[in-house]
């Protein structure tokens, strides 16, 4: 089986779904001629043509507009926004037309678009280039919200997105596209060639939106963690010794809840693990439901560990940045709690 | 504050001195000590920047690092034009803008190194500094955001009645951004003394502007705003000076905004990871050899006699030892104390 890097495994998605449906168009900023600035675009416009794969102005409120008008008629734009950060000036787009199409029009019409973004820090890129918005999302009814921690996954989840009638936010932890980065920044990162989950199959296969995958299994603690934090869960799991089960959620809605309650109630302690802001964060969404649900088996407090409560830091990225020791230290008072 | 009641004010006729409508000035003519200061300014930019990128390439900038190399002449040019108080905002290609403002050259290179004494104390890196006391109202990482600021900064001067300009600089990419047209039309509704200046410096970041601008003369782009826009040779400092007089004049005789598309070139990639593949090298050779700003000044002072092969050595010498002064300093200068993680932020 092939070997991809999760910016090949993306980039392959969009060629097969381009290949295969000849309503899927592919634009943004840079994203023609250039390839990307991620390179994800890289050779379709050759491929596929300037009608299909093609360059927008630096204009994202009417580049996710545009997509909307051309969703409505029944094109299935993926776009791309150059990095989460530059997304606010389409927030309007996004919240007041993407997501409310189908509901106002009595299901009428719908709003098939991806809107792909790099999210996440750990490149030294600042308050400008660093951002995890995706509560900004999962706040918004009709959206449907995934961020993928392996090519395998983003392959899979991309074409799931690009099939689905409803609009899709794609967000790429961008300190993932080359390599599993566990967080700590002092070590060489293990290339996706090497990894289990860089072997992606060359054609067209889909993972299902809205489904958890349980990528440490464990007994003692259950940390709920998506993107980057996958590996910073696991790496803390290793280095602590505490047997923790690991769940990447790869979709935040719809939210995989069964997953989640059924590993809390095994482990009866939870941790909820992110890289973005803490108030009102997804993991303030994670703790509710694990108490909703989870209430009368639980052992002790459900912990957060996540970016702390200001702009992202530029030459401090790694003290804002949660780690495996801050994960690490959480996992063990959750466990002598 | 009793400035603070003020309502903004009408400006009544005799306030406003018509001004026929601006056509391209022809570059004026510099005395000997303008050419020999806006070639050091300009050689100033220039070193730094290349020191730059080489602590770039060493590790000791990280993530996003933007050059000015090639454009130095636009804010060389148009800081000869300015008043004390006049400000400034750009996007993220900021740090000649800083240096033309008087920042210190230390302070400008220890922020790309994320250290104590950097302008923003590390905090902001390349792309985020700031200086009240020089005006210079940052330095913003996101297209075209600094458009809107600019414009509310003209406001305030019209508001505090004061003489200043805004000078608000984006590039040709920002200019497709839905916000610089709704700036546009409130500067020209309130006729607010701000120069939009635009850098057109033919890329945005690896997208020519034939890709990407339906009307690629941005000088007009104010048309249907009623604002007057002029063309530019971004590359000869003499006239962006003469277009930075007149773009000034137009301002502060209360006649409302005025665009100025400086013609100009990077000659670098967008930023340090960008390999610049979206163009010939020849393309780069030939505007670095017909058109380079400072070899133009250099040109022009020897020709007149005004300065020496060796005098201009001196002068980089001695732009070089600031430069040198400022990386040692960006290199030794400790980082911030993780204390200052929790500062100038609510809590």
């Amino acid at each position: 089986m092939p070997r991809m890097t999760m910016i090949e495994a993306i980039r392959s998605a969009m060629d097969v779904s381009m290949g295969r449906d000849d309503d899927v168009v592919v634009f943004g900023e840079d994203v023609g001629y250039f390839g990307g600035v991620f390179r994800c675009t890289q050779g379709l416009q050759q491929k596929y043509g300037r009608s299909r794969c093609f360059d927008a102005p630096i204009s994202e409120l009417g580049i996710v507009g545009a997509a909307i008008g051309m969703a409505s008629y029944g094109l299935k734009p993926c776009i791309e926004i150059q990095f989460a950060d530059y997304v606010y000036p389409a927030y309007d787009q996004i919240v007041s037309e993407a997501a409310r199409l189908r509901y106002r029009s009595n299901g009428e019409f719908t709003c098939p678009i991806v809107i792909r973004m790099p999210t996440g820090g750990g490149i030294f890129g600042g308050q400008t280039h660093s951002q995890s918005p995706e509560a900004l999302f999962t706040h918004v009814s009709g959206l449907k919200v995934v961020v993928p921690s392996n090519p395998l996954d983003a392959k899979g989840l991309l074409i799931a997105s690009i099939e689905d009638p409803d609009p899709v936010i794609f967000l790429e932890p961008k300190r993932l596209y080359n390599g599993p980065f566990d967080g700590h920044h002092d070590r060489p990162v293990t290339a996706w060639s090497k990894h289990e989950l860089g072997e992606v199959p060359e054609g067209h296969f889909t993972v299902p939106l809205g489904k958890a995958e349980i990528r440490r299994p464990g007994s003692a603690v259950t940390v709920l963690a998506y993107g980057t934090m996958v590996y910073v869960a696991q790496a803390a799991a290793e280095e602590t010794g505490i047997d923790a089960e690991v769940i990447d959620l790869r979709t935040l809605l719809p939210l995989d809840v069964e997953t989640i309650v059924a590993s809390v109630k095994k482990t009866r302690r939870c941790v909820v693990v992110h890289e973005a802001t803490l108030t009102s964060g997804f993991g303030a969404e994670l703790v509710s439901l694990v108490q909703e649900n989870c209430f009368y088996h639980l052992e002790a407090p459900v912990a957060r560990v996540t970016g702390w409560d200001t702009p992202y830091p530029h030459a401090q990225e790694w003290d804002y940045f949660p780690g495996p020791k801050r994960v690490g230290e959480a996992l063990i008072e959750t466990m002598e709690a | 504050m009793a400035t603070a009641a003020k309502k903004a004010p009408a400006k009544s006729k005799s306030d406003t001195k018509s001004l026929s409508a601006p056509v391209t000035p022809k570059p004026v003519d510099f005395t000997k000590e303008q050419d020999l200061a806006a070639y050091r300014e300009m050689l100033l930019i220039r070193r730094f920047e290349e020191k730059a990128g080489q602590l770039y390439g060493m590790g000791f900038i990280g993530g996003f690092c933007h050059l000015y190399i090639g454009q130095e002449a636009v804010v060389t040019g148009l800081q000869m034009s300015l008043i004390e108080g006049d400000q400034m905002i750009t996007a993220y290609r900021d740090h000649g803008h800083m240096l033309a403002m008087g920042l210190s050259a230390r302070g400008v290179m220890a922020e790309l190194t994320g250290r104590r004494g950097g302008l923003s104390k590390g905090k902001g890196g390349s792309m985020h500094m700031f200086s009240k006391e020089k005006h210079f109202y940052g330095g913003h990482g996101i297209v075209g955001a600094q458009v809107s600021l600019g414009t509310g900064l003209a406001f305030a001067n019209r508001y505090r009645e004061n003489p200043n300009v805004s000078v608000t600089y984006f590039g040709d990419g920002a200019a497709n951004q839905g916000q610089v047209y709704e700036s546009f039309n409130m500067a020209a509704l309130w006729k607010l003394p701000v120069i939009y200046v635009i850098e057109n410096n033919r890329y945005a970041m690896g997208t020519a502007v034939t890709r990407a601008s339906a009307e690629t003369d941005f000088s007009q782009r104010g048309v249907s705003f009623k604002i007057p826009g002029i063309k530019v040779d971004g590359m000869d400092v003499r006239a962006v000076k003469a277009a930075g007089d007149l773009a000034t004049e137009w301002c502060r005789s209360g006649n409302g905004p005025i665009i100025l598309e400086m013609e100009t070139y990077r000659y670098r990639g967008h930023s340090m990871s960008d390999p610049a593949k979206y163009r010939s090298k020849d393309e780069v050779q030939k505007m670095r050899s017909e058109h380079d700003p400072i070899e133009q000044v250099k040109a022009r002072l020897i020709a007149k006699k005004w300065a020496s092969e060796d005098d201009l050595k001196a002068v980089d010498k001695d732009v070089r030892d600031i430069v040198a002064d400022a990386a040692d300093f960006a290199q030794t200068d400790p980082e911030p104390d993780a204390s200052e993680l929790w500062t100038d932020i609510l809590i």
